[in-house]
């Protein structure tokens, strides 16, 4: 009597060994790369969140904390919305600005089971062009999962594409900045115009091959791009 | 005795009537196809939905359009393409004596931002999901995708696409005036003259006069980068 009970207490709790470490936790690592040839990538936002929190949806207006990452790259808006909803923020390996084709990665990181990932990040030099994935199930499964992003428009603002200091900030139209020190001036504006004000697929830069003058301070030889602009690597340990 | 036969009689009917009703019923799956313009100044011309199998097949890379994705992409107009599709999948369609809406037109133009649902059943095991659209400021440019299959997709389930952007190769990309049909232009739509490639690919995009192409009649506002579009696809019952 005692020993068929011990038996069954003993086969309950090599159960509960074999199957805590999928239950309890998974450990993942991220690499997110720039794929871009001459587009810079502000501090990227990295959350971990449940299944009910996103952060956009095409197609929809965008939000004040999206418009804050597309016009100026500052995600605190972002992470504060996260944090609000449970989630978690995570430090990357390259925490200033991502160059064009370069990494960043973020190594054995513990997350709860049927967490969801977001990443954000503004494209440098534009007026409110993002790349961003949207609440991603981490898959339970074991293996290496490779995703690509596209460029989007935050449709907050038109694309001016004039280099204007202050602009960063929602409302002030303007790049606010061209980390690669490749940009023209005294351009004459692309558009004061925004066709679409939700969230699409960004048309790319127009930029000119002037340096002074011309209708765009971006350089049409340098800042343009293609689709996907990013490629996220997750691999489940 | 008479009486006693028609009794059994009219109760097998009676008996036999919902179980067909219930077995129709049975054999119908209901989808809902939405559709979102990710564009910047693209409108699209009305969906075409077409719920089919392998014996229709709407286009390939490399072969020709058929003389209903022409009339598609250089015009908007789905009607010949719904009836290429009906015509192919005639016996399908009617399952049982029962008609299927399983090629569908959706109802006006979808505006940049803005999106369009569609309604279409089918009846059978295998369900492929064909839809596209014309961008009506290009002159056959069509976002589309291609026999997805839905087969597995459950009741109350989703699933979510890109649409990549096609050029039917049936007319010259020119850009000009008389050739775009859309609010830029308010040209020619179909003409059945093949003056292209005669091949369907994926779509270069649009040059237009920023790029100093002084013949187009298209601005920076309709340039485009793929995708163009989202698909949402849930399955009703």
């Amino acid at each position: 009597m005692n020993l068929s009970k011990l038996l069954l207490a003993g086969s309950f709790a090599t159960q509960g060994l074999l199957f805590s470490p999928l239950v309890d936790a998974e450990n993942i690592d991220i690499q997110f790369i720039n794929l871009t040839q001459g587009m810079h990538f502000t501090p990227v936002l990295f959350s971990v969140h449940d299944g009910a929190t996103n952060l956009y949806a095409l197609g929809a207006a965008a939000s004040p904390e999206i418009q804050a990452m597309a016009e100026g790259g500052d995600i605190s808006g972002l992470q504060a919305q996260v944090v609000a909803a449970g989630g978690s923020n995570i430090d990357d390996s390259a925490p200033g600005l991502l160059a064009p084709a370069s990494s960043s990665e973020i190594l054995g990181l513990d997350v709860d089971p049927d967490s969801y990932l977001s990443i954000a990040t503004m494209l440098l030099p534009t007026n409110d062009a993002f790349t961003a994935l949207n609440g991603w199930k981490i898959p339970s499964e074991p293996g290496t999962y490779t995703l690509y992003l596209n460029a989007y428009d935050a449709g907050t603002e038109a694309n001016n594409e004039l280099v204007l200091a202050g602009s960063g900030v929602p409302g002030n139209p303007g790049i606010p900045g061209a980390p690669g020190g490749d940009s023209g001036t005294n351009g004459t504006g692309v558009t004061n115009d925004e066709s679409n004000a939700m969230i699409h697929v960004h048309r790319g830069n127009v930029g000119d091959t002037e340096a002074d003058g011309g209708v765009s301070d971006v350089d049409s030889r340098i800042h343009r791009w293609l689709n996907p602009v990013a490629q996220v690597t997750v691999t489940v340990n | 005795m008479k009486n006693w036969t028609l009794f059994i009689k009219w109760t097998a009917i009676l008996i036999a009537i919902p179980a067909l009703l219930v077995g129709c019923k049975h054999d119908t799956r209901n989808y809902e196809v939405k559709v979102i313009n990710l564009t910047q100044n693209q409108p699209f011309s009305p969906l075409a939905v077409v719920l089919h199998n392998d014996a229709f097949t709407p286009w390939a890379v490399g072969s020709s359009a058929s003389l209903g994705l022409e009339e598609l992409s250089e015009s908007g107009d789905n009607s010949m393409f719904l009836i290429e599709a009906k015509r192919t999948l005639g016996r399908r369609s009617k399952i049982n004596g029962h008609r299927r809406d399983n090629e569908v037109s959706g109802d006006g133009v979808i505006l940049p931002g803005m999106s369009q649902t569609v309604e279409a059943n089918v009846g059978g095991e295998t369900v492929l999901l064909t839809s596209l659209t014309m961008l009506v400021n290009t002159n056959d440019a069509f976002a589309g995708i291609n026999s997805i299959d839905l087969s597995d997709l459950a009741v109350g389930d989703e699933l979510k696409r890109f649409m990549p952007v096609y050029d039917a190769g049936t007319e010259g990309n020119s850009e000009s005036l008389g050739s775009i049909p859309g609010p830029a232009a308010g040209g020619e739509g179909f003409n059945a003259e093949r003056d292209d490639v005669d091949y369907v690919a994926r779509h270069p995009g649009v040059v237009t006069d920023i790029d100093g192409y002084t013949d187009s009649v298209l601005d920076q506002s309709h340039r485009f980068d793929a995708p163009v579009a989202l698909v949402v696809v849930k399955r009703l019952e």
